[in-house]
C-alpha cells in the first residue's frame, strides 16, 4: 500500500473505573481505516463498539474512563496523547460523529442554524454571513427543503429523519476526513433508514470521506460496508472484507450472528439458529476465549485466549478462533440440530378465533392554532380494516411507525374503544361488556420488557396476579406449582420466581412477559413489537419460543412489528398497513415473493438483506418523503403522495382491496404499473 | 411569542377572581367573632346589645351575600374595606408594610443569585472534588439552619466585630438609601443564605443533568470550545428548573417572614399577618391573603414568560 491508512488503531484498551469494580469495555482492539473506506463495527449491545468509537474521538467521561493504546494514528499523527485543546481542533473539523438518537442529540433551545454554523465558526472562522450561506448549502445537500426557513427553526419542529439529516449536515460541515456514525438509523423506520443511509453513502463517496459505521443490523452492513469488524465481549473476534465475512465466516460467533437473523430472501420453515445464553458480564469475563460458554464447538483448548490470526496470506481476513477452519467448513450446521427442522403446520381455516370487520378507530383531536382559536380534526388511526385470525395461525401486521398497527391491537383488546366496525371472538360479538368475559382468552405481550413489568413485584407475584384475579387457581400451592410450570415452559427456571424484574436480562424479561400472557391459557396473543428491543441472538431465542408454543398449544398470534424479516419468518398471513388502511394482505410467502402494491414493494426494498451479493445486486425503489400527517391525509389513495407510480386517477378515490388470487388482496388501481 | 404572552396575561384575570372569591368565603367559615374579642379587650361586662350595635356599625350583621357584594365592588377600585380593629383603610395599612417586605425579597433574591450561581456552577463542574464537598456542606447548612437563628448569629457577629449593633428599624429607601441599605442588608443576608442554598443545589443538579444529555456530547463532538459548550449549550437548559425555584422562593418572601422580621425589628407584612389572625380581623386578613396571592400569581406569570423565552418548545406548543 502506497498510502498510509487514515486511521490506524493499535491495541486500544478502555477501562471504566466503577464503584463496584473495573470494566474493560474495549480489550486490545486494533484496526485500520483507509481514506474513503466504509468500515462497519458489528456486535450486540454491550460488546464495546460504541465505546471504541467514543474513545477514538476522546468523548468518554474522563472521570471514569481510562484509554490506553500503543497508538491511535490519525492521518499519520498519533492522537493518544494530544491535549484536550488539540483534540478539540480535530473533532468536528477532521473527524466528526453522528449519534444514534436524533431526538435528543440536538439542543432543544438553539435554532438549527445556530447548531449547524457552530463548527464552521469555530474551526473555519467564517463570518456569520459566510457560515449562513454554507449552512443553506449543507441543508440543500442533505435534502432538507426550504433551507432558509429551516435555519431559524428549532429541533422540535423537525421529524426524526429530518433531525438525522441535520446531524449529517453538522458532521459534514467542515468536510472532515472521517465520519463515525453510531447506529445512525436504529431509531428510524426502514424507509427513512434507506433514505438516510443512501444519502450518507452518496455524499461520502463524492467527498471521499471515510466512514466507521457502528450497527447491530447485519443488513445495513451487507449493503454498504467495505470492511467489517465483528466484536464480542470487548474484543474483535473476526475482521475482514464484507464478502469474506458474509461469504466465509469463520468464527462461530459470526456464523451464529448471521444465522440467527430471519431472512426475507429465504423460504419460511425451520427454527432460527440461536446462540444459547447471554454475552458475559465484563466485570468478570470468562478466562480464555470469551465466546466459549456459548460456543457449540468449544473444547478444552479454548481455555486459553485465541489470537486474531490471518486466515490466508494477503486476504486481510482475521479470526480469533482455534477451530476457525472447522467452523468455516461446517458453517451454520454447527448451530442446527434435528429438533430444529420441522414442517410448517397447515392452519385449518374453518372457524376463525378472531374476526375483524370494518374496524375503525378514529380519534378526535384539537390543538391551538392562533391565540384563543383552535383547530379540531379527526385522526383515522385505523380506517375500515377487516381480517380473520384462525386457531394456530400467526397474522403479521407491518407498516411504518404511525401507520396504525398498534391501534389495531389496542382496539381489539378494547384498550381503546373502537369507533366502528364489528369484532367477533370465537363467533361471539365483542363489545365493551362482553370483552371482560373473554379477556382471559385474549392476552398481550408488549414491546418494552423493561417498563411493562412492575419493578416492585417479584416474578412470582407478577405471574400469580392474573391467576388470582381471574380465580383460576385459588389454592396457594396450586398457584405456586403453576408458576413453576410456566417458568419452565418459557425457558426460565422455577427459582427465578423470587427475583425482581431488574435482576433479569431483557430477553429473560420478555420471557416473563410471555409467561404472563400464557398463564391464562389464551386462544390468541396480541404481540406488539415483542422482539424489537432485543439483540439479534436473543431475538432468535424468543421467536423460536413463540413458534414452539404455538405448535404445542395451538395459540393464534397477531404479530405487530416493523421488522419485515421477522414478520416474514413467523407469520402465515401478512397485512401491510399505511395511514390506517390496509394496502395489501395475503400469505406470507406470496406477499414477500410477489408483492403487488407499490408500498409493499418499497418497504421490502428498503429493508436490507444480510447478504452483500444479493443486497448490492438488487434494484431498489426508495420512497421519497415521510409519512404525511394523519390529520390531513392525501386525497384519494392515502399512499398517492409518496407513490412512484401515481396517476391522476389515484387522487380521485380511495382504491378498494381487490382479490388477485387465493386471498391475496391489494388496494391499488395501477397494479400493472407497479410491476 | 407575543400571542403566548398575551394569552398568558389574560389568564391571570380569572385566576385572581377565583382567588378573591375563595378567600372571602373560606375566611367566613372560620369561627370566632372580632367584636367579642375587641370589646372583651376593653374589659368590663359586655351586653348582647352592645355587641349587636358594634356589629351593625361595622356592617357585620349584613347578610353574607351583601357583604360579598360590597367586597367585590370595592376590589376593582383597590378598596379592600377598613380594618375591623383599627378602622384604618386596609389598602393603606398593607401598602405601608408591603414596601418593606418587597425590598427585603428583592435584596435577598439579588444576594441569593449572586451567591448561588457561582457556587452551583463550580460545584457541578468540579463534581467530586474537595471544592464541591465544601460548597455542598455550606449549602446543606443553609437549608438546615433556620433563617432567624442565622440572623441572630449575624447580629452577634456584628456586635462582636464592630462593637455596635446595626441600626435596627427602618428608614425608607427613598429618604436615605445608604442607611436603608445598611439596615436591610443584614436581614437580606440572613434570608438570602437559605435562599441561595436552595438555588445553588438546584442549579448544581440541573447542570449535572444537562451535561449528561446527548446534545452536550454532540456539541463536544463538533469541537466547540468547552466554555461555549457549558455556557451556551448547558446553562440555558439548566436555567429552566432554577428559574422556577428562584421565582417560588421570591413569592414566598413576599408573604412576609414572621420571625426574621421580629429578630431585626422590621415592620413587614409578616407581623401584620399575625396580628390580623390573632384579632380575627377578617377584612385585613382577606386583604393580606389577596395581596400575597396576587404576588404569587404575578411571579408565576413572570416565570412562565421567562420559560417561554428560554425554551422554544413552550412558545410554539401552547
Amino acid at each position: 500500500m502506497s498510502q498510509p491508512p487514515l486511521l490506524d488503531v493499535r491495541n486500544l484498551q478502555v477501562e471504566f473505573k466503577l464503584k463496584n469494580g473495573t470494566v474493560r469495555a474495549v480489550d486490545n482492539v486494533s484496526f485500520q481505516v483507509n481514506r474513503g473506506e466504509f468500515l462497519s463495527i458489528v456486535g450486540e449491545s454491550g460488546c464495546g463498539k460504541s465505546v471504541t468509537a467514543l474513545s477514538i474521538m476522546k468523548l468518554l467521561p474522563k472521570r471514569v474512563a481510562e484509554i490506553k493504546a500503543d497508538y491511535v494514528k490519525f492521518d499519520g499523527q498519533d492522537i493518544t496523547n494530544l491535549s484536550e485543546n488539540e483534540m478539540r481542533k480535530i473533532r468536528g473539523r477532521r473527524m466528526s460523529m453522528i449519534f444514534q438518537e436524533p431526538m435528543t442529540s440536538l439542543n432543544p433551545v438553539l435554532t438549527i442554524g445556530d447548531q449547524l454554523t457552530e463548527p464552521l465558526i469555530t474551526h473555519l472562522e467564517m463570518s456569520e454571513e459566510e457560515s449562513n450561506s454554507r449552512a443553506i448549502e449543507l441543508l440543500n445537500m442533505v435534502g432538507i427543503p426550504e433551507p432558509e426557513k429551516r435555519l431559524t427553526q428549532y429541533p422540535h419542529q423537525f421529524s426524526g429523519g429530518m433531525r438525522q439529516r441535520v446531524m449529517i449536515a453538522i458532521g459534514l460541515a467542515c468536510e472532515p476526513d472521517l465520519i463515525i456514525a453510531d447506529e445512525p438509523t436504529t431509531a428510524l423506520d426502514v424507509t427513512i433508514q434507506a433514505q438516510i443511509l443512501e444519502l450518507l453513502k452518496d455524499i461520502c463517496n463524492r467527498l471521499g470521506v471515510a466512514i466507521i459505521m457502528i450497527t447491530h443490523n447485519l443488513g445495513v452492513v451487507a449493503a454498504y460496508a467495505d470492511k467489517v469488524n465483528v466484536m464480542y465481549a470487548a474484543r474483535i473476534v473476526e475482521k475482514g472484507g464484507a464478502p469474506e465475512i458474509f461469504g466465509k465466516p469463520s468464527h462461530p460467533y459470526t456464523i451464529g450472528l448471521l444465522r440467527s437473523v430471519p431472512r426475507m430472501d429465504k423460504k419460511r420453515g425451520g427454527r432460527l439458529a440461536t446462540i444459547e445464553g447471554l454475552p458475559p458480564n465484563l466485570m468478570a469475563p470468562p478466562s480464555g476465549c470469551r465466546f466459549k460458554p456459548r460456543c457449540p464447538m468449544a473444547a478444552d483448548t479454548c481455555d486459553s485466549s485465541p489470537e486474531l490470526k490471518e486466515r490466508s496470506k494477503g486476504k486481510n481476513h482475521f479470526t480469533a478462533c482455534f477451530y476457525s477452519d472447522d467452523a468455516n467448513k461446517k458453517g451454520a450446521s454447527i448451530y442446527v440440530s434435528d429438533k430444529d427442522k420441522f414442517k410448517l403446520i397447515k392452519v385449518k381455516k374453518d372457524k376463525p378465533v378472531l374476526s375483524v370487520r370494518g374496524l375503525k378507530q378514529h380519534f378526535g383531536v384539537s390543538f391551538r392554532s392562533g391565540w384563543l382559536s383552535s383547530v379540531s380534526g379527526t385522526v383515522k388511526a385505523v380506517d375500515d380494516i377487516s381480517f380473520d385470525v384462525y386457531p394456530g395461525e400467526t397474522v403479521g401486521l407491518v407498516g411504518e411507525s404511525g401507520c396504525g398497527k398498534t391501534s389495531v391491537g389496542r382496539a381489539i383488546l378494547h384498550l381503546n374503544l373502537p369507533t366502528g366496525g364489528e369484532l367477533k371472538f370465537n363467533e361471539k360479538e365483542l363489545n365493551q361488556k362482553s370483552v371482560a368475559l373473554v379477556r382471559q382468552d385474549m392476552q398481550v405481550i408488549f414491546q418494552d420488557p423493561f417498563s411493562s413489568l412492575n419493578p416492585r413485584m417479584t416474578i412470582g407475584q407478577i405471574l400469580e396476579e392474573p391467576l388470582k384475579v381471574h380465580k383460576i387457581e385459588t389454592e396457594e400451592d396450586a398457584r405456586s406449582k403453576r408458576v413453576s410450570e410456566l417458568l419452565t415452559k418459557v425457558g426460565l427456571y422455577p427459582y427465578m420466581r423470587d427475583r425482581y424484574p431488574h435482576e433479569l436480562s431483557g430477553g429473560q424479561r420478555q420471557r416473563v412477559g410471555i409467561a404472563r400472557a400464557l398463564c391464562m391459557e389464551p386462544k390468541i396473543i396480541i404481540c406488539d413489537e415483542p422482539v424489537s428491543a432485543l439483540d439479534v441472538s436473543v431475538q432468535a431465542q424468543i421467536i423460536n419460543l413463540l413458534e414452539d408454543l404455538q405448535r404445542e398449544l395451538g395459540i393464534a398470534y397477531l404479530f405487530i412489528a416493523h421488522d419485515l424479516a421477522v414478520v416474514k419468518h413467523i407469520s402465515h398471513k401478512v397485512i401491510v398497513m399505511y395511514l390506517g388502511k390496509v394496502m395489501e394482505i395475503g400469505d406470507s410467502d406470496t406477499i414477500y415473493g410477489e408483492p403487488k402494491h407499490p408500498y409493499t414493494k418499497a418497504l421490502l426494498d428498503a429493508a436490507p438483506i444480510p447478504d452483500p451479493k444479493k443486497e448490492r445486486g438488487r434494484e431498489k425503489i426508495i420512497l421519497k418523503g415521510e409519512l404525511p400527517s394523519p390529520l390531513n391525509p392525501p386525497k384519494g389513495c392515502v399512499f398517492s403522495s409518496r407513490c412512484n407510480f401515481v396517476t391522476e386517477d389515484c387522487r380521485k378515490a380511495s382504491p378498494e382491496l381487490v382479490d388477485f388470487d387465493n386471498n391475496h388482496l391489494a388496494a391499488c388501481i395501477n397494479i400493472d404499473g407497479g410491476k | 411569542m407575543l400571542a403566548y404572552t398575551i394569552r398568558r396575561i389574560l389568564l391571570v384575570i380569572p385566576t385572581l377572581l377565583a382567588v378573591a372569591v375563595l378567600v372571602f368565603f373560606v375566611l367566613r367559615v372560620v369561627p370566632g367573632d372580632i367584636v367579642e374579642i375587641k370589646l372583651a379587650a376593653e374589659g368590663g361586662i359586655i351586653s348582647a346589645e352592645e355587641i349587636q350595635k358594634e356589629k351593625e356599625r361595622l356592617g357585620l350583621d349584613d347578610p353574607i351575600m351583601v357583604q360579598f357584594y360590597k367586597y367585590m365592588i370595592g376590589l376593582p377600585r383597590g378598596d379592600l374595606g377598613i380594618s375591623l380593629w383599627t378602622e384604618n383603610n386596609v389598602s393603606e395599612e398593607i401598602m405601608s408594610r408591603i414596601g418593606l417586605s418587597f425590598e427585603l425579597a428583592i435584596l435577598s433574591t439579588i444576594l441569593a443569585v449572586l451567591i448561588a450561581f457561582p457556587l452551583g456552577t463550580i460545584s457541578a463542574l468540579y463534581r467530586g472534588s474537595i471544592l464541591d464537598y465544601v460548597i455542598r456542606i455550606i449549602t446543606i447548612g443553609g437549608i438546615a439552619v433556620p433563617s432567624f437563628w442565622f440572623g441572630m448569629l449575624l447580629i452577634m457577629l456584628i456586635l462582636a466585630t464592630f462593637g455596635n449593633l446595626p441600626p435596627l428599624g427602618t428608614i425608607s429607601i427613598f429618604d436615605d438609601p445608604k442607611t436603608n441599605l445598611y439596615q436591610m442588608i443584614w436581614p437580606a443576608l440572613s434570608v438570602g443564605y437559605r435562599y441561595s442554598s436552595v438555588v445553588a443545589r438546584m442549579l448544581r443538579s440541573s447542570i449535572l443533568e444537562v451535561l449528561s444529555e446527548d446534545y452536550i456530547r454532540t456539541a463536544r463532538a463538533k469541537g466547540v470550545f468547552e466554555r461555549i459548550v457549558i455556557v451556551k449549550h448547558g446553562m440555558r437548559n439548566a436555567l429552566l428548573p432554577t428559574v422556577t425555584v428562584i421565582g417560588l422562593e421570591f413569592a414566598f418572601l413576599l408573604g412576609g417572614l414572621v420571625v426574621t422580621e421580629s429578630v431585626f425589628n422590621l415592620n413587614g407584612i409578616g407581623k401584620l399577618f399575625v396580628d390580623s389572625v390573632v384579632r380575627n380581623d377578617l377584612n385585613l386578613l382577606q386583604g393580606l391573603v389577596l395581596t400575597v396571592a396576587t404576588g404569587f400569581v404575578l411571579v408565576n406569570l413572570i416565570i412562565d414568560l421567562l420559560y417561554a423565552a428560554l425554551d422554544p418548545r413552550i412558545r410554539y406548543q401552547k
